[in-house]
């Protein structure tokens, strides 16, 4: 009798759920899993290489485009990293305007991997009501920094500027009615703060609108509900971080256990799933851009009622400001410097980690006191969990293989570096 | 009439120029059809999806569906080196033809088909499930893994949902007592309460689901299963080809729906039959297309609303809900007859 033999795919990098550039070689037995091999490096650019031959400054937008979905918390960690070596801690408002940008950011996240994630179970809809509001988050992002993904907005000190007072608003054009464009602008009227206010206000009910498509469907829960289960003990033991390890019911979370920028001031909740299956850490996600845009609301309050400096006044690490380089010598001179040779940091090493939307996002610096970093290893949350792929798919069928990518929430740009 | 010659008596001559006219009217309305369900999906959920869709080619879009026909006629097909040549071209005509052929004993309006034979029901029921052989050749012929994952998927998947669709018939047929779709729709028009969705709602249900199910469509699209395997069966087709498929499931998404709405919903016969309101009670062809069309639009709108049904939970539903489901109401329904219930089991 001749060996039976099974079945293997070539799952990807060109497949509509490898979300980028994944590539699995998979054996199956009819429709059920054997084994899942997850191949990396498609999408490696050498991040890591790159910082070692620049100044510091100079890699933050590259840290932009390790996550590319959330963009601005990557730089954080990068950002804090420095700050940690330097000795130096951005001014409250700053603070505020990191913690504001991080939860919006947080908020993209979601969206998009909830989008992708329901598209890939097949839900199309969702995908499209999702990046709607994403839209708004884009804009946001383009009115603080001026460019709709990668913004290069926060640097070591402080933040780039200070939050418009103004709006961009939509122009009149042929193919928009004039009712159209006043419910378009409607919420822009104001300054940044006011559209985020009404984003605020408005998304919520979103969230509604996706959970009343989603979260009772029978359809849904029969292909989340005990699909790629991990129980809080494999999930420590792979290193998940973020919501992959709060679905299974682990309360780990960066903001309330190493609170970094000004969380520790700030009122949310930690949800935490039951049965770490893929609904579980839907519902997780879910609570979480909730809390997001608790934290959104409490960060708009304050920003409104404090205004002050964004950035730090010390010119050997901030550019000082166009209008004094004008008449100061000393000034352009920094400037000079700055923008030639960066600045220098001290010898020594630290690892600063952000509590990412996919989790423990961290950075390890290691300086040697030149004006770029000796060393920067990259933590990606990603990473350990497309590590457990294999894992979580074995014994599902073909159709729970992509929910679980779905619901591991995979960036290339992060795995890959 | 006899076949002793070939010779043709005029009156013959007649008839078969009026079939082929027939034909070639009823051909070329399902083409159409099949090229305005085409953008009235992209328009529908389009718009559901807070999408504008298709609005470039033509006002409003309307020239579309012929801008992506003359792209596809005007594409290379390419045939993998890999595929078995003869059986990858001919499996979409293998898929095609049933879906045209099945019209022939549609009646669109009282007296009006092509071909009014008598055992319409039993043809159809043949018809729609050879298209099956299409998928699985295509799948097999392409050599592909993704395109045999997509044609096993197909054929487990449409021979299941055959069977509940087969007894869902069986229930018109008892009620009915007859396999001539003419007189099938005929007891159905006196009055809005002859129609048999009324006394076999669950086998209405039963039968439209799975008509979604045989017509592979969303939530039970998992031979096409976008995500998980790319295209099924057709990942390997392009061009004309392509299009072939395309044709082939517009139109049997048509000719279910049109099935639903002539064994279910009285057919050709109006609504408001029976009351005196002229020309509102008259029956026509204009209220088959009419039922069609509500069909029709709840196969964009489940497309635009649910996730995908995995592959063993569609067996699951077929067999474990749908068979069991059909049988206690096929029972039901057999008493029912023995004591004439109501204006649908009086003979």
């Amino acid at each position: 009798m001749p060996e039976l033999q099974n079945f293997t795919m070539n799952f990807g990098p060109q497949h509509p759920a490898a979300h980028g550039v994944l590539r699995l070689v998979v054996e199956v037995d009819g429709e059920v899993i054997r084994k899942a091999d997850p191949h990396i490096g498609l999408l490696h650019r050498g991040t890591e290489k790159l910082a070692e031959s620049k100044p510091f400054n100079q890699s933050i937008g590259y840290m932009d485009r390790l996550d590319y979905v959330s963009m601005m918390c990557n730089e954080h960690a990068y950002v804090l990293a420095i700050e940690r070596l330097l000795g130096i801690t951005a001014p409250p408002r700053a603070q505020y305007i990191r913690v504001l940008f991080d939860e919006l950011t947080r908020i993209t996240n979601h969206l998009l991997w909830l989008g992708s994630h329901a598209l890939d179970i097949g839900a199309m809809s969702v995908f499209l009501y999702c990046f709607r509001e994403r839209e708004d988050i884009m804009d946001m992002y383009e009115a603080v920094s001026g460019a709709r993904m990668h913004a290069t907005y926060y640097r070591p000190g402080g933040v780039h500027r200070d939050l418009p007072d103004t709006m961009p608003r939509y122009e009149p054009s042929r193919f928009r009615s004039r009712r159209e464009l006043k419910r378009l602008n409607a919420a822009r009227e104001g300054s940044l703060l006011d559209f985020i206010a009404a984003f605020a206000d408005r998304f919520p009910s979103c969230v509604d609108e996706y959970e009343e498509l989603l979260t009772d469907n029978r359809i849904w829960k029969q292909r989340t509900v005990g699909i790629g289960v991990v129980d809080p003990e494999t999930a420590l033991a792979y290193g998940f971080t973020g919501p992959m390890l709060r679905g299974s019911g682990v309360a780990w979370d960066l903001r309330k256990t190493q609170p970094y920028e000004v969380y520790a001031d700030l009122d949310f909740e930690i949800p935490v799933g039951r049965h770490g299956d893929c609904y579980d850490r839907y519902l997780v996600r879910m609570a979480e851009m909730r809390q997001s845009v608790r934290l959104v609301r409490q960060c708009v309050d304050w920003l409104r009622a404090h205004p002050g400096p964004v950035h730090l006044d010390d010119y050997k690490i901030v550019p000082p400001p166009r209008a004094v380089m004008k008449h100061d010598m000393e000034a352009l001179i920094h400037h000079f410097k700055l923008f030639s040779e960066g600045y220098s940091v001290p010898e020594g090493e630290t690892y600063a980690a952000v509590e990412h939307p996919k989790g423990e996002f961290g950075i390890y610096l290691v300086s040697d006191g030149a004006n770029k970093p000796y060393r920067l290893r990259i933590r990606a949350p990603g990473f350990a969990h497309l590590a457990a792929l294999d894992m979580m798919v074995c014994g599902h069928m073909i159709a729970d293989l992509v929910a679980v990518i779905g619901t591991q929430d995979i960036v290339f740009g992060e795995i890959d570096r | 009439m006899t076949f002793d010659g070939i010779v043709l008596s005029p009156e013959d001559l007649r008839a078969v120029v009026r079939t082929v006219g027939a034909v070639v009217l009823t051909t070329v309305g399902v083409i159409l059809s099949v090229a305005y369900l085409t953008y009235a999906e992209r328009k529908i959920i389009g718009y559901m999806q807070a999408r504008l869709g298709p609005n470039r080619v033509g006002r409003w879009g309307l020239l579309q569906p012929f801008a992506d026909v003359f792209k596809l006629l005007s594409k290379e097909p390419v045939i993998p080196d890999a595929a078995s040549r003869a059986v990858f071209v001919g499996a979409p005509l293998l898929v095609l033809t049933p879906a045209l052929a099945a019209w022939a004993v549609i009646p669109f309006a009282p007296h009006t088909a092509i071909a009014p034979i008598n055992a319409g029901l039993l043809y159809l029921l043949a018809l729609t499930s050879l298209g099956v052989y299409g998928v699985i050749l295509a799948g097999w012929a392409s050599n592909s893994r993704y395109a045999l994952l997509g044609a096993m998927r197909s054929a487990a998947q449409i021979v299941s949902y055959e069977i509940a669709m087969g007894f869902a018939l069986v229930g018109v047929l008892m009620a009915a007592g007859t396999l001539d779709l003419g007189h099938l729709v005929a007891r159905q028009a006196p009055n809005i309460l002859h129609w048999y969705v009324i006394p076999l709602l669950p086998l209405f249900f039963v039968y439209f689901i799975s008509a979604v199910a045989e017509t592979n469509r969303a939530p039970f699209d998992v031979v096409e299963g976008e995500s998980e395997i790319v295209a099924g069966f057709h990942v390997e087709y392009s061009g004309v080809m392509f299009a072939m498929f395309f044709l082939a499931e517009y139109a049997n998404m048509i000719l279910v729906s049109t099935l639903a709405a002539t064994l279910f919903l009285g057919g050709w016969a109006s609504p408001f039959a029976g009351l005196p309101w002229g020309l509102l009670a008259a029956p026509g062809f204009f209220w088959l297309a009419l039922k069609v069309m509500i069909l029709l639009f709840c196969f964009l709108w489940f497309r635009a609303t649910f996730p995908r049904f995995r592959y063993d939970q569609i067996m699951r539903l077929g067999w474990k809900v749908f068979v069991p489901l059909t049988i206690v109401w096929i029972s039901l329904e057999g008493v029912a007859l023995w004591y004439r219930v109501g204006p649908w089991f009086a003979r």
